[in-house]
């Protein structure tokens, strides 16, 4: 195949367009962000017919399509399920300096899991199990970040 | 043809330019609920569900996973639509052929955008290709001014005659609960609002809405089994075309001449002014009211100006357009075309309230999009 290059320069176009987004957070989760912020807890809903309680909190049942009226407080604990330490940087996606964990935590009296940063521990000494606790960031502006990270109970 | 499908429920969300009592995903489990409630049935007799928004208006990716508590979808099939504009009558087509094709015996259909949360105008501008006709004909208002520009020189339509569209769609808005804009207009309120882009001015033009719209369609014994009088879907048609702006007939809309010219042979409509009762027409600037009445077959190409000026197309007319007050009055993008189905469908079931036409037996809807495609679907209260 000849190379078209050889006689035409390639052209590449930058785009110029950028959006300026923002989302509405709703009725659940700005209870549960004002919460977080004001009070420094972490609190969870309960679905009043398969009992199933869910942090993050949600509008609807997942399984019922019931309202999710009852509120929880839960203790701030639970167990790391599962993990991955992140290495590679990507610079502009990620929130932290690699090398960084992050992992799924089952907070003790919610039944779902909670997406988290893990600190507190070395990288090469984090597993699956152990017990955590969260760390209220001491800045809170009602965003996922007013919990600083989960570490490790002594 | 497919199997007879009906209409047995609607819901929609009150619309507004900004929602913030409300996520996207509550906005949806609003319309589900109240569609739910419509129908008098629970989720649980729902077996699959279409749902469909602009992902880049909101840039959040998969609706069809993250808003599954507001769909009620979990372990139900389910099937994300994205056709632009017409992603609310492509939902409507999606529903029917779920249901039709006898593979499933009631689908929910859900349409949602949640345009205060970015800028549409900018995100709009993303359909048109990169390399060759962005840049200067970038947004939503471009392709529309451009055409009724040309109808006008060619076939003597003016300012004005867009202006009544506008009047009659934003003042009908006023006996529907759930438009965005209420405002009373004249004819004069439209001439004098602010030049947008020549001849589109701002009340010409639909604003744009956060909200959600839900259409529950279900196969015929199902439907009649479940629902008293309900929304028989008579055709559904999509016609896209190829595009490029510079390549598209201005004159006449070939897509809508095609989708409604098949539509009225499937349901054996010859005399559409006539036969319709009433119609919800995706009708998105009031100049597209006048332009795109010719490619419905309601008058010769060039006639629509005459049937807007006498009146035609007014709730006291001879077809009744857009009684909700349509697109001008309500847009929330992925719901827009979804609300033109379930409002033309609560025409024939009698459930439109305020602003319903009386004795509907057969309504027309239509939806537009990219530029430009049209969706036509055509519903009845007789069995098809």
């Amino acid at each position: 195949m000849a190379d078209w290059k050889d006689e035409v320069e390639e052209i590449v176009f930058d785009g110029k367009i950028c959006v300026p987004y923002s989302w509405t957070v709703g009725s659940t989760l700005s209870k549960w962000y004002g919460i977080m912020r004001d009070d420094a807890e972490i609190w969870a809903n309960r679905c009043p017919s398969c009992e199933m309680v869910f942090v993050p909190p949600r509008k609807k049942c997942i399984y019922c399509y019931e309202d999710m009226n009852e509120w929880v407080k839960l203790p701030g604990t639970g167990i790391l399920e599962t993990y991955t330490v992140v290495e590679h940087p990507e610079p502009g996606v990620y929130p932290r300096e690699t090398p960084f964990i992050y992992g799924i935590i089952k907070m003790d009296g919610a039944d779902t899991g909670l997406v988290h940063f893990i600190e507190g521990v070395e990288p090469d000494k984090v597993k699956s199990g152990i017990e955590v606790e969260a760390v209220m960031s001491k800045e809170r502006e009602g965003n996922l970040m007013d919990i600083e990270c989960f570490r490790p109970v002594d | 043809m497919g199997n007879r499908v009906g209409i047995i429920g609607v819901g929609q969300t009150h619309h507004a330019a900004k929602r913030l009592d409300a996520s996207g995903t509550e906005l949806i489990s609003e319309a589900v609920s109240r569609a739910l409630d419509d129908a008098e049935i629970t989720l649980d007799q729902i077996d699959a569900i279409v749902v469909g928004n602009m992902d880049h208006f909101e840039n959040v990716n998969y609706v069809d996973m993250w808003a599954t508590d507001g769909l009620g979808a979990c372990m139900k099939p389910v099937f994300k639509v994205t056709t632009g504009g017409t992603t609310g009558t492509t939902l409507g087509a999606c529903g029917y052929y779920h249901t039709g094709s006898g593979i499933f015996d009631t689908v929910l259909a859900v349409g949602w955008e949640k345009n205060s949360e970015s800028d549409t105008q900018a995100a709009i501008a993303t359909c048109a290709n990169p390399v060759l006709e962005r840049d200067p004909f970038a947004g939503a208002i471009g392709p529309l001014a451009t055409e009724y520009s040309m109808y006008m020189s060619v076939y003597g339509a003016t300012q004005e005659d867009a202006a009544i569209v506008a009047v009659r769609d934003r003042n009908n808005a006023l006996n529907n609960p759930y438009a965005h804009n209420q405002m009373k207009v004249t004819v004069e309120d439209v001439m004098n609002s602010p030049m947008l882009s020549f001849p589109i001015k701002l009340l010409d033009i639909c604003p744009r809405s956060d909200g959600a719209c839900a259409v529950i369609f279900a196969a015929e014994e199902k439907a009649k089994a479940l629902c008293p009088r309900p929304a028989w879907v008579h055709a559904s048609v999509v016609r896209h075309d190829y595009t490029h702006f510079g390549d598209l007939e201005w004159q006449w809309m070939p897509t809508l001449e095609r989708a409604s010219e098949a539509a009225y042979k499937l349901a054996g409509i010859t005399d559409p002014l006539n036969e319709f009762d009433v119609a919800e027409l995706y009708i998105p600037a009031s100049t597209c009211g006048v332009k795109w009445m010719d490619s419905l077959w309601f008058c010769e190409r060039g006639g629509a100006p005459e049937l807007i000026r006498k009146g035609t197309l007014e709730m006291d007319g001879q077809l009744p357009v857009n009684p909700s007050g349509g697109v001008i009055a309500t847009n929330p993008i992925g719901a827009t075309g979804l609300i033109r189905v379930g409002e033309a469908a609560w025409q024939v079931m009698g459930k439109a309230g305020d602003h319903q036409v009386l004795d509907v037996n057969k309504a027309l809807v239509t939806g537009f999009g990219g530029c430009s495609w049209s969706d036509v679907m055509i519903l009845g209260a007789d069995l098809p």
